[in-house]
């Protein structure tokens, strides 16, 4: 039933790609919040968890936000439709893994997450497709408050807002951008802006968080540090790092087109051809072939209608998308032949890539929307 | 040759050194193979240096800190080597509780050891509201107690509106 509706809905995550845009896949704020005079989760008792999860639970999914959202505990869901909704980035692993009494309410829109019980009592996360920083943090905000009005917060005039972890400390905030960079990837590039934004307290994860890899060319790059300045003054000082990684992606595809373009053009040729007549396709190739795909759209080598079925691939190709598609317990094996049958037939009508280089992919690429909205550099 | 370096966490020879700046600040931290492990570093997507970093930290305040903070948390009862075997706490009391551990920590993990972000305003009011009617309610008492009853009413009276006003201030 609840995958159902999960599935039945548009998410930001498989339906955001309408709009144009390169690099930036997603958006996502989250924000962690415990309540006043009870222990955090992780040193709580079952009695002491219980009564978070009775009182977060309802406070949450009453508000107008999550109207006509869904409202489960996580001993309620079976493994698949957690798999599925970490999959989706809408509980994370640990939720997932959760003792007991812990709890997730999502949005009609899946945009907004709320995780109780995790490794804090309160997780608020928003997710918006693209590069939409300002957006986010709107949606966060206003949750936030809202729920502010209905649960007492543990926080400190002095630190701000209490955290089990004192990495989150502060702000308790977290803000993130899923980025696609593919010839920093191709062009080894990688590690030295994994370096450089380290140095500046931004982490580097892989498409699901910590300790994942970096299948599809996918990077999590994210605010390190919480505490010591505003949220708009973290969200500022990120925004201005992924422009920079922005600019080095950019650079990085107009050299390889300009140094060894049939190498870029094998690679994306292949990875078509692979999508259109495989038989057994891992979820990592498939990402792999997903991520090539998608720089291929950037390029114009395909309609700009592909980009759609490529970003709902980085999701519905996960093993337990395909085995919900499947409709039946299958293994790895059965799972890749289902995978690559599926894509088979997805890309059975997308027309072979057209081999030139068209416009300058620079000028296309550049975090408009949020210069629409008045963000200062 | 320079000798060989010990590791952060345990006694072995360390073989992995990993070094990071954060708000100009630089933090090096120097580990064994199995520790590195243990911690995730030797996943170059996988580990958080702020996680790492309360650790040496705290290891070279221990002496002063056990004068300081307290072994236990007298709330919620989190152990002092639990905080400093997993990093994490275990209620809102303990950032006071373990303050002297944590203090240097932040500063080494943030931009900053205080806060300016999002205050919850509501919560601060509620709270303002509540230390102000429990100290009225104590001076209620020691008052009806000194059998000083013109002070009793005048305390009451104040009680009472400001439950008043709470209530009013929820409608709202």
């Amino acid at each position: 039933m609840l995958i159902k509706s999960i599935f039945g809905g548009k998410s930001e995550m498989t339906e955001g790609a309408a709009k144009k845009c390169p690099v930036v896949l997603m958006t996502r704020i989250r924000l962690a919040r415990n309540l006043s005079d009870e222990p955090f989760p992780g040193w709580a008792k079952t009695p002491q968890r219980t009564h978070v999860l009775e009182t977060c639970l309802p406070a949450v999914a009453s508000l107008n936000q999550m109207k006509r959202g869904i409202t489960a505990e996580v001993e309620e869901l079976s493994e698949l439709e957690k798999q599925i909704l970490v999959e989706r980035h809408l509980i994370s692993r640990e939720l997932s893994g959760a003792p007991e009494k812990a709890g997730v309410v999502i949005s009609k829109d899946q945009s907004v997450s709320v995780m109780i019980n995790e490794e804090d009592h309160l997780r608020i996360q928003v997710i918006k497709s693209g590069y939409r920083f300002k957006q986010a943090w709107n949606a966060v905000n206003g949750v936030d408050s809202a729920l502010e009005d209905e649960l007492n917060y543990a926080f400190s005039s002095q630190i701000g807002f209490l955290t089990a972890c004192p990495t989150n400390v502060g702000t308790g905030m977290r803000a993130s951008a899923m980025m696609h960079l593919p010839a920093l990837v191709i062009s080894n590039q990688m590690e030295k802006v994994v370096r450089a934004v380290n140095q500046l307290g931004i982490a580097v994860r892989g498409l699901f968080g910590e300790g994942s890899d970096a299948s599809g060319s996918i990077f999590q790059i994210s605010n390190q540090t919480t505490l010591g300045e505003s949220e708009e003054e973290i969200i500022k000082r990120l925004s201005s790092v992924l422009k920079t990684i922005i600019d080095q992606e950019m650079n990085a595809r107009e050299k390889i087109l300009e140094k060894d373009p049939n190498k870029l053009f094998d690679k994306i040729g292949r990875a078509y051809g692979i999508l259109q007549n495989s038989h057994l396709l891992s979820s990592g190739e498939c990402m792999n072939l997903a991520s090539l795909v998608r720089f291929g759209v950037d390029l114009e080598m395909f309609p700009e209608t592909t980009r759609n079925v490529v970003d709902r691939m980085f999701i519905e190709c996960q093993p337990g998308h395909i085995q919900y598609l499947a409709g039946k317990p299958i293994d790895t094996n059965e799972r890749d032949a289902y995978r690559s049958d599926y894509l088979r037939k997805q890309f059975e009508n997308v027309d072979k890539p057209v081999f030139s280089v068209h416009a300058d992919p620079a000028d296309e690429d550049s975090p408009s929307e949020d210069s629409a909205e008045g963000e200062k550099e | 040759m320079a000798k060989p370096l010990k590791c952060d966490l345990c006694d072995e020879s360390a073989t992995v050194h990993l070094t990071q700046i954060i708000n100009n600040q630089i933090h090096k931290i120097d580990l064994c193979e199995s520790c590195a492990e243990e911690k995730g570093i030797t996943d170059p997507n996988g580990y958080s240096l702020a996680d790492l970093l309360v650790k040496p930290e705290a290891e070279t305040e221990e002496l002063s800190v056990s004068l300081d903070a307290a072994e236990e948390c007298p709330d919620c009862g989190y152990p002092q080597k639990e905080f400093k075997k997993t990093g994490r706490l275990g209620c809102e009391r303990c950032y006071s509780v373990f303050a002297p551990l944590l203090g240097p920590a932040l500063e080494g993990m943030h931009k900053g050891d205080s806060h300016k972000g999002k205050v919850p305003e509501r919560a601060l009011e509620r709270k303002t509201f509540e230390d102000r009617l429990n100290e009225l309610e104590r001076d209620l008492q020691a008052a009806i107690e000194d059998e000083q009853y013109e002070a009793a009413a005048r305390y009451r009276d104040e009680i009472l509106e400001l439950k008043k006003s709470i209530e009013t201030e929820e409608l709202a």
